[in-house]
């Protein structure tokens, strides 16, 4: 073969390759968006795209499908589980970086970053067999005893105390996601320049007053991207929430209750679903769910550059 | 006799683990006068000065030995709160430090806000009072509230200045405050200086021996750690005792 | 504010700090220590060597699942690793390609997408064309997940590595393809190799999108073509079920996952440092 074949040939079927290839990881995704729409198409022509997200019966038996109850538990317990996860994940990162001695910072962090790497249905089988009897045996029954003897009336809106519900669901949510915003904001906070915290302590500030004022400002950013890959992680985790959830797709009326969301009604009914509606409004769910885990990307992206080009850095 | 000078120290020594980084130096501060810490570089000048606020506490594998005295009193004694000798004593670091999140007010007004000062009129006050005396006020006056970020580099130097001087210190240390800087901002800090030390005691830690011969009273000539002189400024830069003082000041080496 | 005031807040928030980490650590060692307590006494010879006992009898193993997440993440990281590793190697370089853009962005938002979304996208392209449930439709579903976890990896590495050594090819005449076969790519090894170990390690633990897509299957095989199990869709099963022996196997299971995954994590890091 002579050079210039071997040359440029090689070039170009090397560079072809590649561009083709890649080529195929950007239509992967354009196919992830396509399949999911006209996967769901039919459940949203039959119902209406607003229909289809504000019904709030979802009955397979009747072929009526409303996606309000799972979308509602989806953001409820992502909601709440971003909520009670976020200060503890501040904590472990301002720890890890401001507070901890040398010895102990490697080896929290390492903890932390194995709990992100712990699969969601081992999270789902210790929920089921340790948090749900604690849960109902701790919190449930003792409220459910006393609503029994002081308000009756209150019964109703308890749920049947069974440890199973979105409290659960919550909870074990809560936990998956600490190490996601915590690893990020630890990220961001160890980026913060010493000079920054020295320029504050040489103004006669306490420890607090450096991190509040000075460390926690600068890694805003960082913090908030964590906080976002934490949400989305929360929207789309499946497994652990359908262990733990108790599956109903009736509007979720108790914490203590069952309830679904998008992903675990997915899980829960995907496999049974015997006819065409049935099977493509799971779908049009999942696009839903898309388009909400896009909408968070894109806005986390929004905001994160607004963030960098207020603080001006170089 | 103590308390004879603003600050004085006493057989201070520093360590790094185990590297002696400064080694039992005693050196007056005179009062609303400039004095110049002058050495190559390691010799242990920028160590000295952060011990003098106790800056070195935020590290722990420094260990410092020696008395620091205030006004007589040491710092390092034990019922003394390092919070409170970092108010008296500030610092001006060689790198502008402006924090990024804040605007030039609140950067300004920083030091009060730690200490719970909120009203309004009396941060405006002394905002005014510290951007004038860092020759700053009339540069920025129109956009206090705009990010601090926006500022030349010089500007943001005085803005650190001005920074540090808000909340009134006895004692201002300036770690090669104008190494980052352009010659025409180097200027302007540099006239700043003079008029400061009607208000301020100034201890400066600089490379530049030009710098320390224009704007200082008294210099201190460092190498390895040690003291090797101190004196007044011209009698050091004319007269000096001890040969290595002068090898290094004629630049034969360092 | 006097100064006691001021440290008066300073231990609160030193306190609510420890206290909001001890809230992160205690449950890691729950869980961690219930997995190891539960899932050793699981672990026995039957549990590797035996395929899955009818419901309620006892006994019985894991066998075909162990194999199954074998194959079914093998085929995954394999089909991952070619377009990943190729898109990474476009993205770092050649850098001017009108593609980057989209590239990027594409694995960005794909890194950030709930994986059950795999797993539907997988049973319409795959299962539904096929007719059947299937191993290779699980690997696909998991190779959307490792797809950019790969690109990533592969893209910051190969930008660590110096021009230098792409000049240095250049200019012995090397052609261009040749330079990055033969010198960039193996200088990045280490990095790459993180890279596949990561995704390896995401993948190994996903259920979700195995559901309807591998699906599950009591018996050996080794026919990607076929229905298949793995490991975290037999410990679904097994732990939603009423039979205690089942959720014994559930926590065996818990905990080979658990350890094959930190060892996967573990060899990513070292792979890093050499």
């Amino acid at each position: 073969m002579p050079g210039w074949l071997y040359r440029r040939l090689g070039d170009r079927l090397f560079s072809a390759l590649v561009v083709g290839l890649a080529l195929g990881v950007v239509l992967a995704a354009l196919a992830i968006v396509w399949v999911l729409y006209q996967g769901g198409r039919e459940a949203l022509h039959t119902f209406g795209f607003l229909g289809f997200l504000t019904g709030s019966r979802w009955d397979a038996v009747r072929g009526e499908f409303g996606a309000w109850p799972p979308l509602l538990g989806t953001l409820l317990t992502s909601a709440a589980a971003l909520f009670l996860a976020f200060f503890p994940a501040l904590s472990a990162a301002l720890f890890v970086v401001e507070f901890a001695p040398r010895a102990l910072k490697g080896a929290v962090a390492y903890l932390i970053d194995l709990l992100a790497a712990l699969p969601s249905v081992v999270y789902g089988l210790w929920g089921i067999f340790v948090l749900v009897p604690l849960v109902r045996e701790r919190v449930e029954l003792p409220l459910f005893t006393w609503a029994a003897a002081h308000a009756p009336g209150l019964l109703a809106f308890l749920g049947p105390p069974t440890g199973i519900g979105m409290l659960s669901a919550i909870l074990v949510l809560a936990l998956m996601i600490v190490p996601y915003a915590s690893a990020l904001a630890r990220d961001a906070l160890a980026l913060v320049p010493q000079s920054q915290r020295e320029a504050m302590y040489a103004l006669g500030a306490t420890r607090w007053e450096v991190i509040r004022r000075v460390v926690i400002p600068y890694a805003r950013a960082g913090i908030f991207s964590g906080v976002v890959l934490a949400l989305a992680r929360a929207l789309g985790e499946t497994m652990a929430v359908t262990m733990l959830i108790g599956n109903s797709v009736n509007l979720p009326y108790t914490l203590f209750g069952p309830a679904a969301t998008m992903a675990s009604l997915i899980a829960n009914e995907f496999t049974e679903a015997e006819d065409d509606l049935h099977l493509s409004a799971l779908i049009a769910v999942g696009f839903v769910l898309l388009l909400i885990a896009l909408a968070t990307n894109l806005v986390a992206a929004w905001v994160l550059r607004r963030m960098s080009l207020g603080e001006g850095r170089k | 006799m103590e308390g004879r000078y603003r600050m004085e120290t006493q057989r201070l020594s520093v360590y790094y683990g185990k590297h002696h980084g400064v080694r039992g130096v005693s050196l007056p501060v005179h009062d609303r006068k400039i004095t110049a810490l002058i050495g190559p570089s390691g010799c242990g000048k920028t160590t000295f000065l952060r011990a003098l606020n106790r800056m070195h506490d935020l590290n722990p594998i420094v260990r410092v030995e020696g008395r620091v005295l205030l006004d007589g009193e040491d710092v390092y004694a034990p019922e003394v709160d390092p919070v409170v000798v970092r108010r008296r004593v500030g610092m001006v670091f060689q790198r502008p430090t402006p924090f990024p999140t804040m605007s030039i007010f609140e950067n300004v007004v920083a030091g009060l806000r730690l200490v719970g000062v909120r009203d309004r009129k009396r941060l405006m006050e002394a905002a005014e009072r510290a951007l004038r005396m860092a020759a700053l006020w009339d540069e920025v006056k129109d956009r206090l509230h705009q990010p601090a970020v926006g500022l030349s580099g010089g500007q943001q130097q005085r803005l650190s200045i001005a920074r540090a001087l808000a909340v009134e210190p006895e004692v201002l240390l300036m770690d090669e405050p104008t190494s980052a800087l352009d010659p025409i901002s180097t200027q302007a800090i540099e006239d700043l200086l003079a008029t400061l030390k009607d208000e301020v005691t100034i201890v400066i830690v600089t490379h530049n021996m030009q710098q320390a011969a224009r704007v200082s009273d008294y210099t201190a000539f460092f190498l390895d750690g040690e003291l090797v002189e101190f004196d007044r400024t011209e009698k050091i830069f004319t007269n000096p005792k001890d040969p290595r003082t002068e090898a290094y000041i004629t630049g034969r080496f360092g | 504010m006097n100064l006691r005031r001021r440290y008066l807040r300073d231990r609160v928030m030193q306190g609510l700090v420890y206290l909001g980490t001890l809230a992160v650590l205690l449950p890691l060692f729950f869980i961690l220590y219930y997995v190891f307590v539960q899932g050793i006494g699981a672990l026995d010879l039957a549990f590797f060597t035996r395929p899955p006992a009818p419901p309620g009898e006892g006994g019985g193993g894991m066998l075909p699942a162990i194999v199954g997440s074998l194959v079914v993440d093998l085929i995954a990281l394999a089909l991952a690793a070619v377009f990943g590793v190729a898109a990474g190697v476009l993205l770092a370089e050649y850098p001017d390609h009108p593609l980057n853009p989209f590239l990027h962005l594409v694995s960005d938002v794909m890194a950030g997408l709930p994986a059950i979304l795999m797993g539907l996208v997988a049973f319409v392209l795959v299962v539904k064309p096929m007719g059947h449930f299937s191993g290779l439709s699980g690997a696909v579903a998991l190779a959307l997940i490792m797809v950019p976890i790969i690109t990533r990896a592969t893209e910051g590495v190969l930008k660590l590595i110096p021009w230098e050594i792409t000049e240095a090819g250049l200019a012995l005449g090397l052609p261009r393809w040749r330079v990055i076969l033969s010198l960039v790519l193996p200088a990045a090894r280490g990095g790459i190799l993180t890279g596949l170990m990561l995704a390896l390690a995401r993948g190994a633990g996903e259920a979700a999108p195995l559901l309807f897509t591998a699906f599950g299957n009591p018996f050996l095989t080794l026919n990607p073509l076929e229905p298949m199990d793995t490991l975290p869709l037999k410990l679904y099963v097994y732990a939603i079920s009423p039979y205690e022996d089942w959720h014994r196997q559930a926590w065996g299971a818990a905990l080979l996952l658990a350890a094959a995954i930190m060892v996967a994590n573990y060899l990513a890091r070292r792979a890093t440092r050499s």
